[in-house]
């Protein structure tokens, strides 16, 4: 188990490094000058203009040499400073994304946990009624095809732009102001609830049709049949397929975190849920790339967060990683 | 079958000795039958076809101002006006072409590292391996978008073709870890030991003993980079990062979006491109599945 | 007479048609016999063995039937069979280095399998670990993973597991094909053993390779092709077979291979044919170096001495 986690941690911090040395590297990498080309892209007046060209030379530290930048990044990044964000000056970066991650987290935490453990009943349930497969199958492989925008986007048309069942846009009511009163925790819930769903199903989808496939597999191993000609009942060869094929899923959740993070951050542009994703629109569209450094970062490190706990519940489920680490097998 | 903890669900299509060594005919034969399959491959063929058609079927500039705004479907408009006036079906179709190119270019790219990556680090094992393996497992972490998000930022106005490297670039890494284990599983059988041990030089080994071995795997692998690759590329386009000026079916949600059609109830403005990215990319997994059943006789039911 | 099998038809069903694996097969296992079923891979020996004990979904019995004991064993009726599995036919499957639930300890596992069949796992513990003593495993495997095992060791555990109940009828597929030659002796004197011990009333060993037989079976029967071709004494299918498939065979065990070493590098030329499409007559004959014009009729299966049965027109 020692081995198993050293291992791990060791990709993570290695991650972590290629993530920063990114960060840090792409701004420098790009072919010229890249605060001219930054700045390009905005029209802007020539005094402004200059303006903000000394002003991101001097913070991107482009005078002095590569090795020293690079330095002063890493020993800014350690004292917590991700710079200034400019869409919210004078607000430091860390802060602008600390209140937005606290939106993201509140989507992408149930939504992840609960899509992950209905798909895999319901796939499991599925793989083995006939009637059940027929429906949920192409019902899943529909939703694990849809793009996370398009779902929104059609989610916010009809049951809010049409039927005004559910708040179009926003993170609660702006006639509201943040309190811990039920108007407002209601207004919270009301603004959740459709982004929420959008995560939740396009994810159910994958994790259905992928537990329903692995238990097809799982009964057809040699320990499934094993089972059967020492006339087990149908009962216990499920539970230890059912059991077995959640591995690979795991597998497949840490697997996929990248593709879910990018998911919550399309949706939140459309329902413009003020998370992590909308904060992403607000950088780009306001020029401040500190901010979409920082962003970056954060997401880098709530990936990892996420894989280590993935990490966790594996060596908990699976005993083999328990045991065979024990013994330096692997 | 055993699962040993490093498996992915990808490995899943793993194929079976006797699928590679099923005959040809007999593989079309079970491919006409395998309804997944047949459906699969025909919504993915009808569009591909509305994709190469489009020239013929559409207006030859999406982009033009062809009628009023805002027009619904009608016959003269098959699927309406955008905001500004132009064709809905014409940018659709346009946008089509532009999802298929990116995502044989980005699939394939994507796919030509992930089995370059994957059979080395498969068959020379060791350090390279390690090396390798390492690598894969670090770019795996990184999610994709959130590293457009810094690129994109800096580069103005980007190209189809950047974005399918973009997405060749970032996507292989499950692919290139499955090829991986594949590999490894077939390089301890014996007639490839019995080849090493001839001293056939080992990329002859990988050419004409693994790869064989596997493609059905391969071909599967690349099905699944190919609708990954448009369902990224949707996504930046989406997020505004797609090459400006052109019509894809990301950058149709884009503007439909940007413009209020949630609002002005433009509903035909950003319905079809998402259909049709779910058509394409559904079709392209159901067709997966169906090959996986032809390949992999176990999986044949009744 | 322990086990007695009659004209048994056993198929795969495939969307191209029925896969006849096992075509009118006829042969009985007396009390205290082990059997050994031989023959090339793809003629029909597992399809046998996995019919008298599991006849899965994609299997089919066209014809013939099983006596155990007198009692018909319910061979298509999945549920009715469940009260024969493990009590009364237990099967040792070919592939029983990975029969093993990976993700469980063999302790547990085993107790799931018991309780689930109405039995009190406290009530065969102590026989458990005595068996497994036996058969020279220490008990504390029971604490251990599959994967801690080597591939004898687990072989041993599902030998064990599968005869825990003394069966009437065991049936052992492959059980020393993957293992090197001297634990493949040890498990051959287990089966040996568990048939002395009167824990197994009647065996049936079906490999590839005919000098495990040697070892370990009273009787031999080959099959070719979905066919029984040869049925005999051990010493008799060895030191006079009739059947020129059966004579290939012993042809190429390793001690005569001596003298034919061509036999042994070279094997039977060809494959077995497919079964899904047999050749009409002997299924033999274009492999079969004494074939002529009478064999495009299929031979019968007639007994040239008291307990040699023969089907090759060439052999009286
Ligand atoms: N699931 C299956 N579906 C169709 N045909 C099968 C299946 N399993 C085995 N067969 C065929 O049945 C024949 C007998 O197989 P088997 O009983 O495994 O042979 P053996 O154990 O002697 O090697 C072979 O020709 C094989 O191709
Ligand atoms: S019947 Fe004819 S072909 Fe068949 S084994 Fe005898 S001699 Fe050979
Ligand atoms: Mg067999």
């Amino acid at each position: 188990m020692r081995r198993y986690f050293a291992r791990k941690l060791l990709t993570y911090f290695l991650t972590f490094f290629v993530a920063v040395t990114l960060d840090w590297g792409i701004p420098r990498l790009m072919p010229g000058d890249p605060i001219a080309g930054l700045l390009s892209k905005f029209q802007l007046q020539p005094s402004s203009y200059a303006v903000l060209h000394s002003s991101y030379t001097r913070a991107f530290n482009l005078g002095e040499p590569l090795w020293r930048q690079y330095l002063d990044f890493w020993r800014a990044l350690l004292h917590g400073s991700l710079g200034t964000s400019i869409y919210a000056y004078p607000d430091p970066v860390t802060t602008v994304i600390r209140h937005a991650v606290v939106f993201t987290l509140a989507l992408l935490l149930p939504a992840t946990v609960l899509s992950y453990l209905a798909g895999n009943k319901v796939g499991a349930i599925a793989a083995r009624r006939k009637l059940l497969d027929d429906t949920v199958l192409p019902f899943s492989y529909v939703l694990t095809a849809t793009p996370y925008q398009w779902l929104a986007l059609l989610l916010a048309f009809v049951l809010a732009s049409v039927a005004h069942v559910f708040p179009i846009s926003g993170g609660f009511s702006y006639s509201l102001v943040p309190t811990l009163s039920w108007a407002f925790l209601w207004s919270l819930l009301t603004h959740w609830f459709l982004p929420f769903v959008t995560l939740f199903l396009v994810g159910f989808g994958g994790w259905a049709i992928g537990m329903r496939n692995l238990i097809i597999y799982e009964l057809d191993a040699d320990y499934a049949h094993f089972l059967e000609s020492l006339g087990a009942p149908r009962r216990l060869v499920r539970k230890y397929a059912y059991k077995n094929a959640r591995l690979p899923q795991l597998t497949g959740l840490a697997l996929s975190l990248g593709t879910i993070v990018g998911g919550a951050v399309v949706t939140e542009i459309v329902f413009n849920y003020p998370g992590i994703g909308w904060l992403v629109l607000q950088a780009i569209n306001s020029e401040d790339f500190f901010l979409l450094q920082g962003i970056f970062l954060f997401i880098i490190v709530g990936v990892l967060l996420a894989n280590f706990v993935v990490d966790v519940v594996y060596v908990l489920v699976d005993p083999r990683t328990r045991i065979g680490l024990q013994e330096g097998t692997r | 079958m055993s699962k040993d903890t490093t498996t992915t669900k990808d490995d899943t299509a793993a194929p079976t000795e006797e699928g590679n060594t099923a005959p040809r005919h007999e593989l079309v034969y079970f491919a006409l039958r395998n309804r997944k399959l047949v459906i699969g491959l025909s919504i993915v063929g009808l569009l591909g076809l509305a994709a190469i058609v489009a020239p013929f079927s559409a207006r030859s500039n999406p982009d033009a101002f062809v009628g009023p705004p805002m027009q619904p479907p009608s016959s003269s408009y098959l699927l309406g006006t955008t905001y500004f006036g132009q064709d809905v079906y014409s940018q659709l179709v346009n946008g089509l072409r532009q999802s298929f190119l990116v995502g044989i270019m980005g699939g394939g790219i994507a796919f030509v590292v992930a089995t370059a990556v994957g059979f080395t680090a498969g068959y020379r094992g060791g350090a390279v391996d390690e090396v390798l393996n390492m690598l894969t497992n670090v770019l795996l972490v990184i999610p994709t978008l959130a590293l457009l998000i810094i690129v994109g930022g800096y580069l103005k106005g980007t190209s189809i073709v950047f974005e399918a490297m973009f997405v060749g670039a970032t996507a292989w890494p499950w692919a290139a870890r499955a090829i991986r284990a594949q590999t490894l599983s077939l390089v301890s059988r014996d007639f490839v030991g019995l080849a090493r041990l001839s001293g056939v030089r080992s990329w002859r080994i990988v050419v004409g003993e693994v790869a064989p071995n596997m493609s059905s795997y391969l071909f599967l692998t690349f099905i699944l980079l190919f609708g990954n690759a448009i369902l990224i590329s949707a996504s930046y386009d989406f997020l505004g990062f797609g090459p400006p000026g052109g019509v894809s079916l990301g950058s149709m949600m884009n503007l439909a979006f940007a413009w209020n059609a949630l609002q002005l109830h433009i509903w035909w403005w950003f319905v079809p491109p998402g259909v049709a990215i779910m058509g394409i990319v559904g079709g392209l997994y159901v067709t997966n599945v169906g090959l996986d059943e032809v390949f992999n006789p176990k999986l044949r039911s009744l | 007479m322990s086990l007695d099998v009659q004209n048994l038809v056993v198929a795969y069903r495939t969307l191209r048609g029925d896969v006849r694996a096992v075509d009118d097969v006829s042969f009985s296992v007396a009390d205290g016999e082990i059997m050994g079923l031989a023959g090339e891979s793809g003629c029909g020996k597992s399809t046998l063995g996995n019919s008298l004990v599991r006849l899965d979904r994609t299997m089919r019995c066209l014809g013939g039937r099983a006596l155990l004991d007198g009692t018909e064993l319910p061979l298509s009726d999945w549920d009715a069979m469940d009260d024969f599995r493990f009590k009364k036919v237990s099967l040792v499957p070919q592939y029983s280095m990975s029969a093993l639930n990976p993700t469980r300890r063999i302790g547990k596992m085993i107790s799931e399998v018991v309780r689930s069949r109405k039995i009190r796992y406290k009530d065969v513990l102590p026989e458990l670990e005595r068996r497994l003593r036996l058969v020279g495993l220490p008990t504390d495997v029971l604490a251990k993973y599959p994967i801690e095992l080597s591939g004898g060791m687990k072989q041993r555990v599902v030998m064990v597991l599968t005869t825990l109940l003394d069966p009437s009828l065991l049936v052992a597929d492959e059980v020393t094909s993957a293992l090197d030659v001297s634990t493949q002796r040890a498990v051959g004197g287990m089966l040996v053993e568990l048939r002395d011990m009167g824990i197994v009333t009647s065996t049936i060993v079906i490999t590839h390779d005919l000098s495990v037989l040697v070892q370990v079976a009273d009787s031999v029967v080959v099959m070719y092709a979905g066919k029984l071709v040869e049925r005999a004494p051990t010493a008799t299918v060895v030191d006079a077979p009739r059947h020129p498939y059966t004579k290939l065979l012993i042809a190429s065990l390793p001690e005569v291979g001596v003298r034919y070493a061509e036999h042994v590098l070279a094997g039977i030329p060809g494959h077995p044919p497919s079964l899904l499409d047999p050749p009409k007559g002997c299924r033999f004959a274009d492999r079969c170096p004494l074939a002529s014009a009478e064999c495009a009729v299929e031979p019968p299966l007639v007994e040239l001495e008291s307990g040699h049965f023969v089907a090759c027109w060439k052999a009286s």
